[in-house]
């Protein structure tokens, strides 16, 4: 992609992102500004599919866990910002901080590091045993969520966020975090684009095409593997806590397995590794998760073998629709 | 806790034991013969109860509900396998796993279009209601004695059937070697419809007999599934034995896991965690289970 | 045995059970630096087991393996191929989603390191586009640089997993059955590349077709039911009453 012939995968690229750039604006214009933190949430997914996307997409590794790791993100900014705002003392010594610097890189850390340690036990596993494994670890956080009582259990916990983000963005204009939201967004496929063409994103992809051409090479392949399963854990974490500043609530639903699932449906309906196709599945899936309900309230139905079909006759996604056949695996340009 | 406490847990353990090892019994061999993930085996478990329900209903007799439950879920396990599932078998366990759970979403909501939202209570059946002192002191509800019974059979059935026919030597052989039994020139397509048939079969007993004891809901299938897949994978992908002695655990350590936590004055919720705990444990010692079908 | 120095790769009583079976039989070799070494022997004589113990995807139950002087007999695979054990498979092991290039590259990678960097395009990477380019162009697949591997015909896959198992710069390469499946011209220009190959690097060879085993091999070793029976140069394999008798069968071989 050199000077101004632009293909196809650019065009849409920056249709897409000029097209979500200008939603609020539109949003404003026609009155629908009530809409944008609902805008907002997409996005926030988009940044959770696309970190699962790194691992799925990308590692072939086909985690249904990957809602556990945007859970605890979430959790961790609400119990900081509640602590501060109860002024109860965290563990009996730290104060809880609304401070997104202090906040939001302590979900990234520790949703990571978390990742780290599930990945650890996981990746010694291969095929089905994986694909239980990272569910019944998420099923162990799930868990782990509900019996803090203190924190609501069941119920979840409402909490009172930054009002300021980093002294410049005020929470309670939805157009400003709206675009401090979109601009995480950006940074984060950027910053995933050169990732998965760098030598660890080759070495990652080598993985998924033949683990056992890897070894034969002499790539040690676990710690790759482990190194992107953490990494995506935490991108997962940040979507987390973008989650939690955007509700001022949140409950141990956000990392029911099926989330995991749902997470997984829209990357494979936007088209995986391509990291741009999990924007458009998320998109695509709150959307239809949205304005289905207004047809039939029984609209799972109608999603399900939607599902089984997208599977048998559309697995590129829809923006894998877009590229020419050569292009089916990511991370090419 | 009381001895007399523990007794009863030790035979509740058993009874959800037994349970979960009809469950994994299907599902095992649905993994490791077809080396397929199938989400949608919890759906078969509720559809299961349901139809229990309503023949108990119709027929007014749970005893002739049973087997009819049976027979309908055993239908609607092979038309899906038929439909749905078979194109499965080559694609690779991302699209397993997408489908299936499109197919849990599909029958949660075409139970709720049929049965309706509201939850069904299902009545223990007159011939097995009421309790007998099986232990000096501590009554214990026949029907969840029938249940742990009619799972040991069932469990022993299998184990005929896989030890002792041509039926359950190929099963055996596609477990631990699927290419081995298309060269042994057997209709692949007509074992796979069998062993699928089978599964949603003995998903379906476990669900009807569960109705009586908890409650015929949808999405009743969801939390059994998973506590399923748990089994399956500490027993070892494709392994009936396995399975059994998996089941077994899980269904104790979950049992004793709601039981122990509450009298040290931890959250119960802790309760739900001890069979992942152990899970992890199992698998970060054997990684394909304790008892690996497959070499 | 007539060589003073110390074998490139020394393996010394190796033993691999299968249950009843005995898959390898107190196996001794000596691969010398330079050589090409052939093992022949019938179906099920346990080629393929003694390989995947070379390269470490097996572990044997008793015996030793030393490779330049360090007993590898317990590394894993990646270990033994850091250390320059390289290798090609019987049903080919490449990436086949990328191009023939890619596929090279990231076995130059392997042995360029380097493998946290996560941030420069590695496709633009001279240090590992070049020497991938001259190692397809060695092994004659320059003109397909660009091609998905998914798309190259079978003997140009197998080629290319050659040329992949080359740009780890290996001291030794086991080649199981490199031959196999490929038609008449398609192995003969795999001839063509291995006797290229000859004399430049030290290589383990599995081979059903004697025709090129015989005119390629500096030495052989017959292998019959997991033991080796006889290893020589080919005249005297040839020449050998055992291998006639196990093996060749009693006349023409």
């Amino acid at each position: 992609m050199t000077g101004l012939k632009l293909d196809r995968r650019t065009w849409f690229v920056i249709v897409l992102l000029a097209a979500l750039a200008l939603l609020p604006l539109v949003a404003i214009a026609t009155d629908n500004d009530y809409q944008i933190a609902q805008f907002r949430r997409i996005l926030i997914f988009a940044i959770a599919a696309v970190s699962l996307d790194l691992i799925l997409g990308y590692g072939g590794m086909v985690s249904l866990g990957h809602a556990a790791f945007f859970g605890v993100g979430a959790y961790i900014v609400a119990i900081l910002n509640w602590h501060a705002a109860r002024e109860v003392p965290l563990f009996g010594m730290m104060l809880g901080t609304h401070n997104v610097l202090v906040t939001w890189t302590a979900a990234v850390v520790l949703s990571g590091a978390l990742a780290g340690l599930i990945g650890l036990v996981s990746l010694r596993t291969t095929g089905i045993y994986f694909i239980m494994i990272t569910l019944a670890f998420a099923q162990m956080v799930y868990f782990f969520f509900v019996s803090l009582r203190a924190y609501g259990g069941d119920d979840g916990l409402r909490f009172p966020g930054d009002t300021v983000i980093l002294g410049l963005i005020d929470t309670e204009n939805d157009v400003a975090f709206y675009y401090l939201v979109f601009g995480i967004l950006c940074a984060v496929l950027y910053a995933t684009r050169r990732l998965v063409n760098s030598r660890f994103g080759m070495v990652v992809q080598g993985c998924r095409e033949n683990e056992r051409r890897m070894k034969a090479l002499g790539f040690a392949t676990f710690r790759y593997k482990l190194a992107c399963f953490a990494l995506a854990g935490a991108l997962a974490g940040l979507a987390g806590a973008l989650f939690a500043a955007n509700e001022s609530y949140i409950s141990p639903s956000i990392m029911h397995w099926t989330r995991s699932g749902d997470l997984i449906v829209m990357v494979v309906l936007g088209g995986m590794g391509t990291l741009i196709g999990p924007v458009v599945g998320a998109l695509a899936f709150l959307f239809l998760e949205k304005t289905l309900p207004d047809y039939t309230e029984h609209w799972m139905v109608v999603f399900g073998p939607i599902l089984l079909l997208l599977v048998l006759f559309a697995r590129r996604g829809i923006f894998g629709w877009f590229l020419p056949k050569e292009d089916r695996h990511g991370g090419s340009h | 806790m009381s001895l007399l406490l523990f007794l009863e847990q030790t035979l509740n353990g058993l009874q959800l034991g037994v349970t979960l090892f009809l469950m994994a019994a299907g599902l095992t061999l649905v993994f490791g013969i077809m080396n397929m993930v199938n989400l949608a085996h919890g759906s078969l478990y509720m559809v299961g109860a349901f139809f229990a329900a309503s023949f108990t209903q119709w027929t007014g007799s749970f005893f002739l509900a049973l087997p009819l439950a049976i027979l309908a879920t055993f239908v609607v396990g092979v038309l899906v396998e038929a439909i749905a599932l078979r194109t499965l078998y080559a694609r690779d366990h991302l699209d397993q796993v997408l489908a299936t759970f499109g197919l849990i979403l599909f029958f949660n909501e075409l139970t709720k279009i049929i049965w309706g939202p509201i939850s069904i209570f299902m009545d223990v059946p007159p011939l097995l209601s009421g309790r007998v002192e099986l232990i000096a002191g501590a009554p214990y509800p026949i029907y969840r004695l029938a249940v742990l019974a009619v799972g040991l059979a069932v469990a022993l059935g299998l184990w005929w059937l896989i030890a002792r026919t041509r039926l359950g030597m190929l099963i055996r052989a596609g477990a631990s070697n699927r290419e081995m039994v298309g060269a042994l020139g057997v209709d692949i397509s007509r074992l796979y419809m069998l062993v699928f048939g089978l599964g949603a079969a003995l998903a379906a007993l476990a669900g009807a007999m569960a109705g009586p004891i908890y409650v015929v809901e949808v999405g009743m299938g969801d939390a059994m599934l998973i506590k399923t897949f748990v089994v399956i994978v500490i027993g070892g992908i494709g392994s009936i034995r396995g399975a059994f002695v998996a089941a077994v655990i899980v269904g104790l350590v979950d049992t004793f896991g709601r039981i122990v936590p509450a009298q040290l004055g931890l959250p119960t919720a802790i309760a739900e965690m001890a069979i992942y705990i152990l899970m992890a444990f199992v698998l970060f010692f054997k990684p394909t289970g304790l008892f690996a079908a497959r070499a | 045995m007539a060589a003073a120095t110390e074998s490139l790769l020394a393996v010394d009583g190796l033993v691999k059970r299968f249950g009843g079976l005995l898959a390898t039989d107190n196996v001794s070799l000596g691969i010398r630096e330079g050589e090409i070494h052939a093992i022949i022997g019938p179906n099920g004589a346990g080629k393929t087991t003694l390989i995947a113990q070379l390269a470490g995807e097996i572990l044997p139950n008793a015996g030793t393996i030393r490779f330049a002087g360090t007993d590898v007999t317990g590394l894993t695979v990646d270990a033994r191929a850091r250390l320059g054990i390289a290798r090609s498979y019987q049903i080919t092991q490449i990436f086949k989603g990328f191009t023939a290039l890619d596929n090279v590259a990231m076995a130059v990678q392997a042995q360029d390191g380097h493998n946290f960097r996560a941030w420069a395009p590695a496709r633009a990477d001279e240090n590992l586009r070049k020497p991938a380019a001259a190692i397809l162009e060695r092994v004659g697949l320059g003109a397909r640089a660009d091609v998905r591997a998914v798309n190259l015909a079978h003997g140009e896959q197998r080629q290319l997993e050659i040329a992949m198992a080359l740009a780890t710069r290996p001291r030794l390469l086991l080649l199981d059955e490199p031959m196999a499946g490929m038609g008449k011209d398609e192995s003969e220009r795999m001839t063509a590349l291995l006797a290229k190959l000859k004399g430049e690097e030290t290589i383990l060879l599995i081979e059903h077709d004697m025709d090129v085993v015989f005119a390629l091999a500096d030495r052989i070793s017959v292998l019959v039911y997991g033991r080796v029976i006889a290893t020589g140069k080919p005249d005297e394999i040839r020449a050998n009453v055992d291998v006639r008798a196990a093996y060749l069968g009693d006349g023409d071989a």
